[in-house]
């Protein structure tokens, strides 16, 4: 086989072309980080986050802003969360965080709804006001309790509703 | 011969063969890390794998991902799920269908033409004149050819997942109307670097040797006569298939990718 410049160019263009894809796929679908980017770091405490994961998208008014960081357990048994948003985020000091689900079956995303103070929030802050994640069985378990149905037609699992008597 | 003896004589030859397939593995390897390294032999052989399967591969990667997405659309539509249609698509072409899709068709369209020109060159002694010339035809005509096929494999597989997604977002997004934002978040945040990415990397980097080394061996070992070289052929292919199928089991079951 004769050498040919033509082909050592295709060759290099189909490897540079593969070596593009393959960063494409690990920085853009693999998921690039907000930190890379010098993200705002916040904190939230939840008493139940439900189905709550790791890299769950967080929203201000439905628009993603960031994303869950990490999760871990805090030494009062609830669970902490650690959010990563946008830098330029301006949020004022008393927003609130809720975990709620997209749609009916739809994944679980951290909702922040901003509060009326002038002060914003800085990097490493803690989110005061929080809301833990709706569950279905709770709620039906709520509903059946209030509704003073016997308790012999309760489910069968009564530790799950005394937990929601106490909220 | 009985059936006893029979079964007893594939056995032992199956063992035989994989002796001597370590053996011609070893080889290969040891040819690589040492010179000469024959860099334009290995050029003109990734062109032939790599370059030339272009086409075949970014072709059936945008109608298996135009499938994908009207398949997942449809069931995820009976749930009211549409949103998770670009986890559904992303997730199972990044860990399943892009690294085996891909080898298998590797292996159809350049695995068995290599396995072809290595047993043709068998039949027509230019192997036996290679060593002649005192060149080792396992570093001359072997190596390039199962190293084109590592370095190729993850790059085509990699293109293969690109076009997937891109002819999935087409169907689900121009077509069936899922969100655009939806699509691209919920595959996005379902598919993570650790495991899933280097997953597919590392599954196609295995089908790449895999093939390689089953191409190169059928055709090296074939018999030196046409009906060998059809042999080797299929040989490549139905051989390759499974082997693909099989540690593709394996890996997903060993490290969870």
């Amino acid at each position: 086989m004769q050498p040919s410049p033509i082909r050592d160019l295709i060759v290099g263009l189909f490897v540079a072309l593969g070596l593009a894809t393959i960063a494409y796929l690990s920085i853009r679908v693999g998921g690039v980080s907000y930190a890379g980017r010098g993200g705002l770091e916040l904190h939230a405490t939840f008493d139940q986050i439900g189905g709550l994961k790791p890299r769950a998208p967080v929203a201000v008014a439905g628009v993603t802003v960031g994303q869950v960081r990490d999760i871990t357990l805090d030494e009062r048994l609830r669970a902490r969360v650690t959010l990563e948003v946008e830098k330029d985020l301006q949020l004022p000091i008393d927003s609130s965080a809720a975990i709620q689900t997209q749609g009916l079956l739809g994944d679980q995303y951290v909702a922040l709804e901003p509060g009326g103070e002038d002060d914003l929030l800085k990097n490493g802050d803690e989110i005061e006001f929080t809301e833990s994640a709706m569950s279905v069985e709770r709620l039906i378990g709520k509903f059946v309790q209030d509704s003073g149905i016997d308790s012999a037609e309760k489910s069968p699992e009564p530790a799950k509703s005394d937990q929601a008597g106490q909220e | 011969m009985n059936p006893i003896q029979d079964l007893g004589l594939r056995t032992v030859s199956l063992i035989a063969h994989l002796g001597r397939l370590t053996a011609f593995v070893v080889q290969i390897g040891r040819n690589t890390v040492r010179p000469p390294w024959r860099m334009q032999r290995l050029i003109d052989e990734i062109y032939d794998v790599g370059v030339l399967s272009l086409a075949i591969v970014c072709l059936s990667g945008a109608t298996v991902g135009a499938v994908l997405g009207l398949q997942g659309y449809v069931t995820l539509s009976r749930f009211g799920a549409e949103g998770s249609l670009g986890a559904v698509v992303g997730l199972s072409l990044v860990r399943e269908l892009g690294p085996v899709l891909t080898a298998l068709l590797v292996t159809g369209r350049a695995g068995s033409a290599m396995a072809a020109e290595i047993a043709s060159m068998v039949t027509t002694e230019q192997l036996d004149g290679l060593r002649m010339m005192s060149v080792d035809p396992i570093d001359f005509v072997v190596k390039p050819k199962a190293l084109a096929m590592l370095i190729a494999m993850p790059m085509l597989n990699a293109l293969f997942i690109v076009l997937a997604l891109f002819g999935g977002y087409l169907v689900g997004v121009q077509l069936l109307g899922v969100d655009g934002g939806t699509y691209v978040s919920s595959m996005e945040g379902s598919i993570n670097l650790e495991d899933d990415i280097a997953g597919t990397l590392l599954k196609s980097l295995i089908f790449g040797a895999l093939v390689g080394m089953i191409a190169t061996y059928r055709g090296y070992t074939s018999e030196p006569t046409s009906a060998g070289v059809s042999a080797a052929t299929t040989g490549t292919v139905v051989t390759g298939s499974v082997a693909i199928l099989l540690f593709d089991y394996v890996i997903t079951a060993l490290w969870g990718v």
